[in-house]
C-alpha cells in the first residue's frame, strides 16, 4: 500500500490509487484484515476525488495591464 | 516619358514659361535658345521632387530585398533589386512598426509606398509603407527557414514536451478578450470542468501581435503559484482562423521561443486545423483549435464522477463480495465441523469394549499359563531322575567294564607290530659294516701321520733357518759388536736433541741397560742380574725391531742386504 496520505494527493494520484485498490480487492487475494483497511483507503480516496470534483467552479478573470505591457490586476469577464 | 518630361518642365516654369512650353511634344530649337530660362539646383530638385511625387504618389515595386540597415533611430533604410537596378527604400520608424513582414535580405518582396527624392544627394528613393512577400511561397519558404534554424537548436525536441496536468487549477489563456475564440474555450470549459481561468489580453494579429504574446507567456511564466496574481497551472494560446498573414504573430521566432522556454505546460491553437505556425513546434500540446484545446486542458467532469460512483461501487461491491464469501466458507465449515459428543461417541465406545473385555481377558489368559503351568510340571518328578541317573550310571559302567580289555587288546597288538619290526633287524650285517670302515680309518690315519710327521719336518726346518737368519740381523748382534741402543721413556732416541730433552735416558747394551740422567738417581748397573737379562729380553719384542731397523741406515754394508 502507497505511504502517500491521501489529503496530499493530486486528483490524478487519488485516481490512480483508487484504481489499484478496487482492482486489488476485487482480485480478492488479499488477507480480510488488509481488505478492510484496502476498503477503507478507497472510501478515503474516493472521497478525496468526490471533493476534487465538486471543487468545480467557474472563475474568470482579464488581467489588468499597465502601459508597460505589465500586468497590474485582475477584473473579472462575466458574459462569456 | 515624354509625359513625364512634359509634366516635368510644365511644373518648373509654370509661372514664366506657361505659353511657350504649352505642348510638350514640341522641343524644338528654342530649347538651346540664348532666352532659354534658367533654374537655381534647389528649383530644379523641387520640381523634379514634385513630379516624382505626383506622378508615383502610390506604387508598388516587386523586387529582392538587398542590405537593409536600421539605425537607432528606428527608420529603416534597405535597397531594393532586380537584375539590373537597384532602388533605395526608406521605411520611417512609424512604418516599420506597422509592418507585419520586416524585409529582410535576400527577400523577394512587393513593397508598397511612393516615391520621392532626397534632393541633398541628388536620389530619388522609395518610401515604403508596407513590404508583403512576394508570393505565398515566398512567405512559406522564409518560415521553413525559421524553422529548420529552431529545430537544428533543439527546440522541438520531444525531451523538452511536458506533460499536461490532469487536472489544472487555474488556466492561463493568451488570446484576444473579445471574440469567438475565448468563448468558445470559456464554453468547452464549463461543458467539460469549470475552472479557474485567467485571460492574458494580446493583439492576435498585426505587428503588436508576437510582442504580446511573447509578454503574455513570460509574464504567466513570472508569478507565482498561489500569489495575488496565481500562477497557472497550464497556459493556451489561441486565436481563431485567418490568412497566413494574420497568423503570422505566431511564426515570430520570440514567440516559439517564448512558448518553448515556458515552465508552465502550454497548449497552442492557431488558426484551424490546417494551420500550423511556429508555435505549434515548440508547444507541449498543439490543438487544431481553440474547443480542442479546452478539451485538452481538462477532463470531463461527469464521467468523472460517473466514475468515481463506480469506483465505489465496485469497491463497496467487492467488500461485500469478500464478506459473503468468507461469512458463507465461515458457515460451510462450522457445518463441516462435527460435533464433539460425535467425536467421541465411537472412542468411548471403544473404551467401554476394552475396559469391559480387560479382565476377562486377564483371567483367560492367566488360566490358560495356569494350564501349561500345570502340564509342565506333571512331568517333573524326583523318580524321573533318578531312572535317568541310574541309566546313565548303567551306561558309564558298561563302558568302563569294556575299557581295560579293550586297552590290553590294543597293546597286544602293538607288541605283536613291534616284534615282527626287531626281528627284522640284523646284527652281522652291522658288525660287518663296522669292520670294513674301522679298516679304512686305519688307513687313512696312518697315510695322514706320514704326510703329517713329513710336513712338520720341512716347516722345523724352515723355522730354524729363519732363526738363524733372525738371529745374524737382530739388533742384539749388533750390539755384540759394541753398539748401544739408547731408549727414553720406552722410546728410540735416535737424535742429540731427543736426548737433550729426555729427563732420563736408558741405554742397553749387548749384555744388559743401564740408566743415566738425574731421574735414574745413582746409575745402576744390572749387569749379569738375571732380573736386568730378563727385563732385556721381554723388551726386545717391544722395541728392539724397531730399532734394530731404525739403527739400519747407519750400518750402510748391512743395508745393502735388505
Amino acid at each position: 500500500m502507497s505511504e502517500t496520505p491521501v489529503s496530499e494527493m493530486s486528483f490524478e494520484q487519488a485516481m490512480a490509487e483508487l484504481e489499484r485498490v478496487v482492482g486489488q480487492l476485487e482480485r480478492g487475494d488479499v488477507p480480510l484484515e488488509d481488505s478492510i483497511k484496502l476498503y477503507e483507503r478507497g472510501a478515503e480516496l474516493k472521497a478525496r476525488c468526490e471533493t476534487r470534483l465538486k471543487e468545480a467552479e467557474e472563475k474568470v478573470a482579464k488581467i489588468t495591464l499597465d502601459p508597460n505591457g505589465q500586468p497590474r490586476g485582475t477584473t473579472p469577464v462575466e458574459g462569456l | 516619358m515624354q509625359s513625364l518630361w512634359s509634366r516635368l518642365f510644365r511644373a518648373a516654369s509654370l509661372r514664366r514659361m506657361s505659353d511657350l512650353f504649352e505642348d510638350g511634344p514640341d522641343d524644338g530649337p528654342e530649347n538651346s535658345g540664348d532666352n532659354f530660362p534658367e533654374f537655381t539646383v534647389s528649383e530644379i530638385s523641387g520640381a523634379v521632387k514634385r513630379v516624382i511625387e505626383g506622378e508615383f504618389g502610390h506604387v508598388r515595386v516587386r523586387g529582392e530585398v538587398g542590405r537593409v540597415s536600421m539605425p537607432r533611430s528606428g527608420h529603416m533604410y534597405f535597397d531594393l533589386k532586380d537584375d539590373r537596378a537597384v532602388i533605395n527604400a526608406v521605411s520611417w520608424k512609424g512604418q516599420v512598426a506597422k509592418m507585419a513582414v520586416k524585409p529582410e535580405e535576400g527577400m523577394e518582396v512587393i513593397a508598397t509606398g511612393r516615391m520621392t527624392t532626397f534632393p541633398g544627394q541628388s536620389r530619388y528613393q522609395l518610401i515604403v509603407e508596407d513590404v508583403v512577400p512576394a508570393g505565398a511561397g515566398a512567405l512559406m519558404a522564409m518560415l521553413e527557414k525559421r524553422k529548420a534554424a529552431l529545430q537544428a537548436e533543439g527546440l522541438f525536441a520531444q525531451e523538452l514536451k511536458q506533460k499536461l496536468p490532469y487536472l489544472p487549477e487555474i488556466i492561463g489563456v493568451v488570446t484576444s478578450p473579445s471574440g469567438a475564440v475565448i468563448r468558445d474555450i470559456l464554453h468547452r470549459l464549463r461543458d467539460r470542468f469549470p475552472r479557474k481561468v485567467l485571460i492574458w489580453p494580446v493583439a492576435v494579429q498585426g505587428q503588436n501581435c508576437a510582442p504580446e504574446v511573447t509578454r503574455a507567456i513570460e509574464g504567466f511564466n513570472a508569478m507565482t503559484p498561489g500569489g495575488a496574481l496565481p500562477r497557472p497551472d497550464l497556459l493556451i494560446v489561441a486565436r481563431g482562423g485567418g490568412s497566413t498573414e494574420d497568423l503570422w504573430g505566431f511564426n515570430e521566432e520570440i514567440v516559439a521561443r517564448a512558448a518553448a522556454a515556458s515552465r508552465i505546460p502550454l497548449i497552442s491553437a492557431i488558426g484551424h486545423e490546417t494551420d500550423t505556425t511556429l508555435i505549434d513546434y515548440v508547444a507541449d500540446q498543439r490543438a487544431p483549435t481553440p474547443t480542442a484545446a479546452a478539451e485538452l486542458a481538462v477532463p470531463v467532469r461527469h464521467e468523472l464522477l460517473a466514475w468515481v460512483g463506480e469506483q465505489q461501487a465496485r469497491l463497496t461491491r467487492a467488500m461485500s463480495q469478500r464478506l459473503e464469501q468468507r461469512g458463507q466458507r465461515l458457515r460451510d465449515l462450522a457445518r463441516a465441523l462435527p460435533r464433539a459428543e460425535t467425536l467421541l461417541e465411537s472412542p468411548r465406545q471403544r473404551l467401554d469394549t476394552a475396559s469391559e473385555r480387560l479382565p476377562r481377558a486377564l483371567t483367560a489368559s492367566t488360566q490358560l499359563r495356569r494350564v501349561k503351568l500345570s502340564e509342565a510340571s506333571a512331568g517333573l518328578r524326583p523318580g524321573l531322575l533318578s531312572t535317568r541317573l541310574a541309566q546313565l550310571r548303567e551306561r558309564s559302567e558298561s563302558q568302563a567294564a569294556r575299557l581295560a580289555p579293550a586297552l590290553s587288546r590294543h597293546a597286544g597288538q602293538k607288541r605283536i607290530d613291534f616284534d615282527r619290526l626287531a626281528m627284522r633287524l640284523d646284527t652281522r650285517r652291522l658288525v660287518q659294516v663296522q669292520t670294513r670302515e674301522g679298516e679304512r680309518l686305519a688307513l687313512l690315519s696312518a697315510r695322514l701321520s706320514t704326510v703329517a710327521n713329513a710336513g712338520l719336518n720341512g716347516h722345523r726346518e724352515r723355522l730354524n733357518a729363519l732363526e738363524r737368519m733372525r738371529q745374524t740381523l737382530g739388533y742384539t748382534e749388533t750390539l755384540r759388536r759394541g753398539y748401544a741402543v739408547v731408549r727414553a721413556d720406552n722410546a728410540v732416541v735416535t737424535g742429540q736433541a731427543e736426548a737433550a730433552a729426555a729427563t732420563a735416558l736408558e741405554i742397553e747394551f749387548a749384555d744388559g741397560r743401564v740408566l743415566v740422567g738425574p731421574g735414574a738417581g745413582t746409575p745402576v748397573a744390572e749387569a749379569d742380574g738375571a732380573a736386568g737379562q730378563t727385563a732385556a729380553k721381554a723388551s726386545v719384542p717391544a722395541a728392539a725391531k724397531p730399532a734394530a731397523k731404525k739403527k739400519n741406515p747407519t750400518a750402510p754394508d748391512q743395508g745393502s742386504l735388505f
